[in-house]
């Protein structure tokens, strides 16, 4: 058991448990105390304040959608981590910088002339969203409207909220396909809604992510009248799988007979490996104008501090995302974005080429993936090669307790966007294999 | 069918009607209650909801008037484009359509397009009848989408055009932070995710700042949240803290977005103007003032909250310490809250002090101040804010931010917190960017104000702020030409006939009030004067020109 705490202080489970305290992890902020100049010795202000503080107490400050969605996995993990001095295969991002043409990008458009410090347009900066529009025109199989069909968010994660406040009421009910990325949960419930799960579940021997299905029945039983929209992401996190055409037809199908939204959480497209190919579900027909794709620069690009994401989609569904958007931050910062714009630029001159970043990064991760797998199986445990984004599970069965053993209790998720963090990792796991 | 056949058709008639809008394809099932021709008393009888026009009004009544069968109603007002004004006394129905649906929608768009019938309507729809009910918008944003800056920003985009409308510099920022961004992008870990409730740099240097500004300590973990812009902060405070049943009290003129924010968080505006003291030749900021009783009327059991903004967008009022604590007073009395929306702290002009409400006694623990790195540093395209107040409350806003967009962008947090920290070292020096921005502001303000008034129009000093207001009254500007809209207010009219006819460009002041106090504001305009001489130059020559075709 010892090995499994150490291994869980710097790894991230798939499944949520109920989270600890935040508080009993660690505070590092010290104390403070009010300097006496706070206190006025005439008028009674002190006991204006004194009784200030008893009422304060006495009445609920937070509104209720606060409620339940407070505990959050990576605030917990990220303080061990940093606690314990981990190598950190935990939380998702590289430890390489972003490719030299984007981080030229942002440099020029740093020192570029004063607007590129001022506000940009709300919904997207032009140079940018013409050029995902003309990007992913091509890929969708539907002429993009630059201003109409794409929204730029700070991040997927602010184009997922703009998705579920604007669409989402209360009482609606989101499917969503366990495992997932934990936001989307109480994202749902922020919102008002219901969150009904329906499982990846494995289908024979578990040794890639394509082994993980699910089943038409059972999403079917899943929806009822008051279902609003199915949430899926491919590439998926953590598990990696990539849906193929079918799998995606059979959600379409659904959604059109039941006329459910569909938002579709697409930020690893471009991260398949064994030549696994990422398909849109909402190139499909009839899924166009009922599906919100959400893409993101720093997966993209590999500057996930960049905080640049965008929704695409028909724009009479967008429309109501850019209300939300209007309504809490309005403007996304204006350099990021412009060098995203001449990234997407370069990445459709070079599109399929070996030059293209998309080509490169991939083939990168494909070797990063082998790598982690084998130290993985080295130290008895079984990976499930993913076919696509940079996250492995790994089957843990093997060292732990069996009595705890239920549904996905027994994976961890490793992060492989790694460079000499991995080395690092192998050299643990290397030492483990050799204390065995 | 004749008009007159038309109408006696559908007098007295209560029917379900379904209409198609080609635009958005949906379809709304729209219930007519009666319908009687427009006399000259047609403004009489109109029920409440049809009033007033405003893009706030109308649809939150219409909200509680819809039937609890209607959740999935599309019911933005533009779904329906027909031009429809009505006066209907409502005729208790025998249930059911009457006549069948396809007569009814024949009849229906005749009589929708006809400009002699007044009908009231009340528009709802079931899921039988509507194609794309699953498209449609949540709850939470009806009524929300109309923003005056999405109005004005395209007709104002015209380079040949002065913009002192919307406010943001064309002077460029220190270059420091320029350098400091750069410097920061090419550190490996500084294009990668940071700290989500703020970057551990920024938060310990805004620690340090305003530690000496409030005279406290400020736990940077705790008692700070970096948020997307000012904006981000007004967001995360009122979605953290503000929920149906609530009501909050803004003060008029106020920036736009807090109104729609306290409507998206399910509670109720309350609005107080500010009022001119009479009896003054020069104007300056001061002499708008809160009414004392007004204001106190306004507070009750259900006031969660009240929002300030000092310095004030747009007349630039710098609240002093006496007008603050009879704010600290009530929330104390009433035990409410106090948002304080401070982004241009530190745009004061000679003779004014910044006085942080926070800082009041027995208000910290109420407090949420709200900051600005955009406005701060003259970078408003970098969008960064931050909100400093208790554990208690701050708690609640970081909730809200790992919900919403978990973190701000890292390289843009490193630069703003390098420049705090060369900027808290200069701070009561005249090198200090707080300071010298202030003074070269200054300048601005009163070459602004000089031009104005020699062009005829009446300025109102800011005592801080970039923004200026300037009363157009004794212009006598004819403008009945300009719109078609009748229920425009007439500082739109005249914003609008300035970008075309003067190619000067402002903001309408009435886009900061509620209806009740559109008149006290409409013969205002809005400029913004964080711009460069160039700009100046050619807002000077337009109004030097005034008078001159």
């Amino acid at each position: 058991m010892g090995l499994i705490r150490s291994l869980a202080a710097n790894l991230t489970r798939v499944r949520q448990r109920a989270a600890r305290n935040q508080q009993q992890v660690g505070a590092t902020a010290p104390a403070h105390s009010l300097p006496h100049g706070q206190f006025m010795s005439n008028n009674g202000n002190n006991a204006r304040r004194c009784l200030s503080l008893q009422m304060m107490t006495s009445r609920r400050r937070s509104a209720r959608r606060t409620d339940g969605v407070d505990k959050n996995v990576w605030v917990e993990f990220t303080q061990l981590a940093a606690e314990y001095k981990v190598v950190n295969l935990g939380q998702g991002f590289p430890d390489f910088s972003p490719p030299p043409f984007i981080q030229e990008a942002f440099c020029k458009a740093v020192s570029g002339g004063p607007t590129m410090h001022q506000y940009t347009r709300a919904f997207g900066h032009p140079p940018l969203v013409k050029s995902l529009a003309k990007f992913f025109s091509g890929i969708v199989g539907h002429e993009i409207d630059a201003l109409e069909d794409i929204l730029v968010t700070v991040g997927a994660y602010q184009a997922l909220f703009c998705a579920f406040q604007a669409l989402v009421d209360e009482g609606d009910e989101v499917i969503i396909v366990e495992p997932f990325f934990d936001c989307y949960q109480p994202m749902v419930a922020m919102a008002g809604g219901k969150a009904v799960y329906v499982p990846l579940r494995p289908s024979g021997a578990v040794l890639s992510s394509g082994d993980w299905v699910l089943s038409a029945e059972e999403l079917a039983s899943k929806i009822t009248a008051r279902t609003k929209a199915i949430v899926i992401n491919t590439p998926n996190n953590p598990i990696g799988k990539v849906y193929k055409t079918e799998e995606l037809q059979m959600i379409a199908d659904l959604c059109i007979k039941h006329d459910l939204l569909c938002i579709s959480d697409e930020v690893y497209e471009w991260l398949t490996y064994d030549g696994a190919k990422h398909v849109k579900i909402a190139s499909l027909p009839g899924m166009w104008e009922r599906t919100v794709t959400v893409g993101s620069a720093g997966k993209t690009f590999s500057a996930t501090g960049w905080k640049v994401g965008w929704a695409m989609g028909s724009g009479q569904v967008i429309k109501h995302m850019k209300t939300i958007h209007q309504n809490t931050v309005y403007h996304c910062a204006t350099a990021a974005q412009e060098a995203v714009g001449h990234g997407f630029e370069r990445e459709h001159k070079l599109f399929g080429s070996p030059e293209s970043y998309f080509q490169q990064l991939p083939a990168t991760l494909q070797q990063k993936r082998t790598k982690l797998a084998a130290c993985l199986e080295s130290v008895g445990l079984q990976p499930v090669m993913p076919e696509g984004g940079y996250f492995m599970i790994a089957d843990i069965s093997s060292v732990s307790d069996p009595e705890h053993r239920k549904e996905f209790d027994n994976y961890i998720r490793f992060c492989f966007v790694k460079d000499s963090t991995l080395d690092a990792a192998e050299e643990i796991l290397r030492k483990w294999s050799q204390e065995q | 069918m004749a008009e007159d056949e038309m109408f006696n058709l559908l007098r007295g008639l209560s029917f379900l009607l379904i209409v198609r809008d080609v635009s958005s394809y949906t379809l709304t099932a729209v219930q007519v209650w009666s319908v009687h021709a427009i006399g000259p008393s047609s403004g009489k009888g109109t029920p409440d909801y049809m009033k007033s026009q405003s893009k706030n009004q109308a649809i939150s009544n219409d909200r509680e008037r819809s039937s609890t069968a209607s959740s999935r109603c599309p019911s933005q007002r533009t779904t329906v484009r027909q031009q429809v004004s009505c006066a209907v006394t409502h005729r208790p129905t025998d249930g059911g359509c009457l006549t069948p649906i396809t007569t009814c929608m024949n009849i229906a768009r005749q009589v929708l397009n006809c400009p002699l019938f007044n009908i009231h309507y009340r528009r709802f729809c079931t899921s039988q009848y509507t194609m794309t009910s699953r498209h449609a918008n949540s709850k939470r944003i009806q009524g929300l989408d109309k923003n005056v800056w999405v109005a004005f920003t395209s007709l104002a985009a015209d380079p040949s055009i002065v913009n002192l409308g919307q406010g943001y510099p064309d002077i460029p920022p220190p270059s420091y932070v320029k350098e400091a961004l750069a410097k920061a992008a090419s550190v490996d870990q500084m294009n990668q995710y940071t700290r989500g409730f703020g970057h551990p740099s920024l938060v310990k240097g805004l620690s340090q700042v305003y530690g000496k500004v409030y005279g406290r300590q400020i736990d940077p973990f705790k008692e700070i949240l970096v948020t997307v812009g000012g904006y981000g902060s007004l967001f995360s405070t009122m979605q953290g803290l503000v929920e149906e049943g609530d009501e909050v009290i803004i003060i008029e003129p106020f920036f736009d977005c807090y109104v729609p924010m306290v409507r998206m968080a399910g509670a109720k505006p309350v609005l107080i103007p500010l009022r001119l003291k009479s009896g003054k030749t020069t104007i300056t900021s001061a002499d708008w003032v809160l009414d004392p009783d007004e204001l106190s009327s306004k507070f009750n059991s259900k006031t969660k909250a009240i929002i300030i903004n000092t310095p004030n967008n747009p007349i630039g009022k710098v609240f002093t310490r006496d007008e603050l604590q009879m704010i600290a007073d009530l929330c104390i009395k009433h035990d409410t809250l106090c948002f304080s929306d401070e982004v241009y702290e530190w745009l004061i002009y000679r003779g004014h002090q910044h006085i942080k409400i926070a800082t009041l006694p027995g208000m910290w623990d109420r407090t949420i101040t709200i900051s600005s790195a955009g406005k701060t540093f003259s970078v408003t395209g970098w969008k960064l804010g931050w909100s400093i107040g208790p554990e208690h409350l701050i708690k609640h806003l970081q909730t809200v931010m790992q919900n919403t967009l978990y973190t701000c962008p890292t390289p843009l947090q490193e630069a703003v917190a390098q420049g705090m920290l060369l900027n808290c070292e200069l701070m009561g020096q005249p090198e200090c960017y707080f300071t010298s921005l202030a003074e070269e502001l200054e300048g601005k303000r009163d070459r602004m104000a000089a031009i104005v008034q020699e062009a005829g129009m009446t300025p109102v000093i800011p005592e801080g702020g970039y923004f200026m207001l300037v009363d157009v009254t004794s212009l006598n500007q004819d403008l009945s030409h300009v719109t078609d809209d009748e229920g425009e207010a007439y500082d739109y009219k005249f914003v609008k006939w300035m970008i075309k006819e003067k190619k000067l460009a402002a903001i309408p002041v009435t886009a900061f009030v509620g209806d009740e106090s559109k008149k006290q504001f409409e013969k205002y305009i809005r400029l913004c004067f964080i711009k460069q001489d160039s700009t100046l130059d050619a807002a000077e020559k337009i109004l030097k020109n005034w008078t001159k075709i």
